[in-house]
């Protein structure tokens, strides 16, 4: 198992470089980072060529990237542009944790930039999976049981449909009917847009209540999947011999499905839910600007059109990490509980 | 001896009535076991009637007055005059939802294409020939996987957005940006595709006709497109259709988040965009309702068409 884990590790660097230098390459021909940089004010001439080489853009690519991952401060750069590279560069590059600068929020390292946004996207994310995950079994467990019942059917049918909405269709959906008719028929209503209400401040409950619309969203369209999924694996385990040796020798039915028959159901599911991921992150992206959220997707959204090189990358870096370390976590979660599983 | 044994066991499961009739061709049995999947019946119907709208609606409205802009005319609710209402230029809503259909539609048949010659080529070169460029290409495959796939998509589409120009065919004129959306949707969706088709020229190759063909000296390419592709036909159309109904929803996402198609070519996706705004929310539910159930009822005929394709030509595999 270990060496499974340090081969799949090492397998993840060549991954990541290739990762980082499509994604460069796309993000340096893109807009105009000393625009970004100047505001809202126009760039005389020699502010912009002086910008430029602050900012390396006067290098060829191969070497922009090559600061960018390694840094610069080996080497020196001519700042004045008088042909003389004289000063040192400052940079430590990503492969010493050093992700840049933003330009948007003026020399704010790109970290930091990121590292605020990051709890907002897990306080959606992590009630989501659970809404997730809690749902889909109920209702998966419930189809399987009663197969082929109305309700099945009328599931299916929801889950179909659940399946096919895009996310941003049923957001707009539930904001209309839960705040807006609410609102109008006099009922109480919920909050559509941001983390809490400026005059109240940010409190818990405020927070909470602001967060079930895009909770809600996301929820909705991934229960879909995952209820059909257990809905499947659950009636293949339900037909085999010790499901029935175990109806046999008397045991009640409601420990007959949840202790032995949703152990082994709930096996696949592990896997779906590490393979997920990045549809989930997907999704927040989407939810995030909808609901004016101020998670990490929204961060990526306007920071992709301003050119803001440094914070795109270190989003797109990040979330592929944690890709990679979640399918990392489920292969061995898996492993460990299903022991026919074998790796090496 | 054991085969015999095995025939007659078969042969008394059958009725009488079954052996008399003829035995079903494949298609005969395919069209058998579709026919008792009804949704997939019901999305059959149901495309058919969307695609009816898209291509027949044009009788009725000329694209002119679908991009026709009257600002005095905004957001007004539906009416005789405008079944739909107006969008927040004055556009006709109903209109603009006949013209969006068509490059909606266009934009997933066409990227599923895309998709499928690149998800078919690296999985059958990385089954067919194994070791090395097999390991390559699966590194390969996964490095995309691994890579959440509508930030890469928004990065592509901010970088080529504007960079073709606008395309005129059988005398309308496209946004440039329709075929970058589709080249981008296929270049990112290919990999399960390819997994797929890789796991099947893995097993096949090892057969005996494989053998028989290699042995007659078949050259790569023949055995690759002729023998063993053919014998894939099935995951490929089932993964093929469905990913039909995924690449209509990403170019929703991509435009919606506005860096989709580019006006004044309207798809179901781009007359999302900017819809969450609270005046439009709060005042004008038609904008988004239309467009947006559209979107829904396509992708749910297709995906019912796709599980239906499955159970008909693939039944060893589970439907999720």
């Amino acid at each position: 198992m270990t060496r499974y884990i340090i081969r799949r590790l090492l397998q993840a660097i060549p991954l990541l470089f290739f990762i980082s230098i499509v994604a460069f390459v796309l993000m340096m021909n893109m807009g105009d980072p000393v625009a970004t940089m100047g505001g809202r004010r126009a760039i005389r001439p020699q502010d912009r060529e002086r910008l430029t080489r602050q900012l390396g853009l006067d290098k060829p690519i191969a070497v922009q990237y090559l600061y960018w991952l390694a840094g610069n401060d080996w080497d020196k750069l001519d700042l004045d542009g008088d042909g003389v590279a004289e000063t040192p560069g400052r940079r430590k590059g990503v492969l010493r944790g050093d992700f840049g600068t933003s330009l948007v929020h003026r020399g704010k390292p790109a970290m930091a930039v990121i590292w605020d946004r990051i709890p907002n996207t897990l306080l959606l994310m992590i009630p989501a999976e659970i809404v997730i995950i809690g749902g889909a079994l109920l209702v998966g467990i419930y189809s399987a049981l009663r197969q082929y019942s109305a309700l099945d059917h009328v599931i299916t049918a929801i889950t179909f449909v659940g399946y096919s909405m895009p996310i941003f269709f049923i957001a707009l959906l539930s904001m209309y009917i839960f705040a807006v008719l609410f609102r109008r028929w006099g009922l109480p209503y919920l909050p559509t847009v941001g983390m809490f209400d400026a005059s109240v401040g940010k409190t818990p409950l405020q927070v909470t209540w602001h967060m079930v619309l895009p909770v809600f969203s996301i929820a909705t369209i991934s229960m879909a999947g995952y209820s059909r999924y257990i809905r499947s694996t659950m009636l293949e385990v339900l037909s085999q011999d010790y499901v029935r040796t175990a109806k046999s020798k008397g045991l009640p039915r409601r420990e007959v499905v949840f202790v032995h028959a949703l152990k082994n159901a709930s096996l696949p599911i592990v896997t779906l839910v590490g393979l997920d991921l990045p549809l989930l992150l997907g999704g927040a992206l989407v939810t995030e600007s909808i609901f004016a959220w101020p998670g990490m997707g929204r961060l990526f959204l306007d920071h992709l059109q301003r050119a803001d090189v440094s914070v795109v990358m270190g989003i797109l870096l990040i979330t592929s990490v944690a890709v990679i370390v979640f399918q990392l976590i489920t292969d061995v979660v898996y492993a460990w509980l299903d022991p026919r599983i074998r790796y090496d | 001896m054991d085969s015999t044994a095995q025939t007659t066991v078969a042969l008394l499961l059958h009725t009488a009535d079954e052996l008399e009739a003829p035995p079903l061709t494949l298609r005969q049995l395919f069209w058998r076991r579709f026919r008792r999947h009804r949704m997939a019946l019901f999305g059959v119907v149901l495309l058919l009637l969307l695609v009816v709208y898209s291509f027949g609606g044009p009788l009725v409205f000329s694209e002119a007055y679908a991009n026709a802009t009257d600002t005095s005319l905004r957001l007004r609710a539906p009416s005789a005059e405008h079944p739909f209402g107006t969008d927040a230029v004055g556009r006709d809503i109903l209109a603009r939802t006949i013209y969006g259909g068509q490059i909606s539609l266009m934009i997933g048949l066409l990227a599923m294409l895309v998709e499928v010659v690149i998800g078919i080529t690296i999985g059958a070169l990385a089954g067919y020939f194994g070791g090395l460029i097999d390991s390559l290409l699966m590194r390969f495959t996964e490095a995309w996987l691994n890579i959440p796939a509508l930030f890469l998509l928004l990065i592509m589409a901010r970088y080529f957005g504007g960079r073709i120009p606008n395309i005129t065919l059988l005398n309308r004129t496209f946004s440039g940006s329709v075929v970058v959306i589709i080249l981008i949707i296929g270049v990112t969706s290919w990999m399960y595709l390819a997994r797929i088709v890789r796991a099947e020229f893995l097993s096949t190759k090892e057969e005996e006709f494989i053998l028989a063909a290699k042995a007659t000296g078949t050259p790569h390419w023949e055995i690759i497109v002729r023998h063993i592709l053919p014998n894939a036909t099935a995951p490929i159309v089932v993964s093929a259709t469905l990913s039909v109904a995924n690449a209509i929803l990403l170019e929703s996402y991509i435009s919606f988040l506005g860096l989709g198609v580019q006006p004044p070519t309207a798809t179901w996706g781009n007359m999302l965009e900017r819809v969450a705004s609270n005046e439009i929310i709060q005042n004008a539910p038609w904008m988004w309702a239309f467009p947006g159930s559209l979107i829904v009822l396509t992708v749910l005929s297709i995906n019912f068409i796709g599980d239906g394709l499955r159970d008909a030509l693939d039944p060893r595999s589970r439907a999720v």
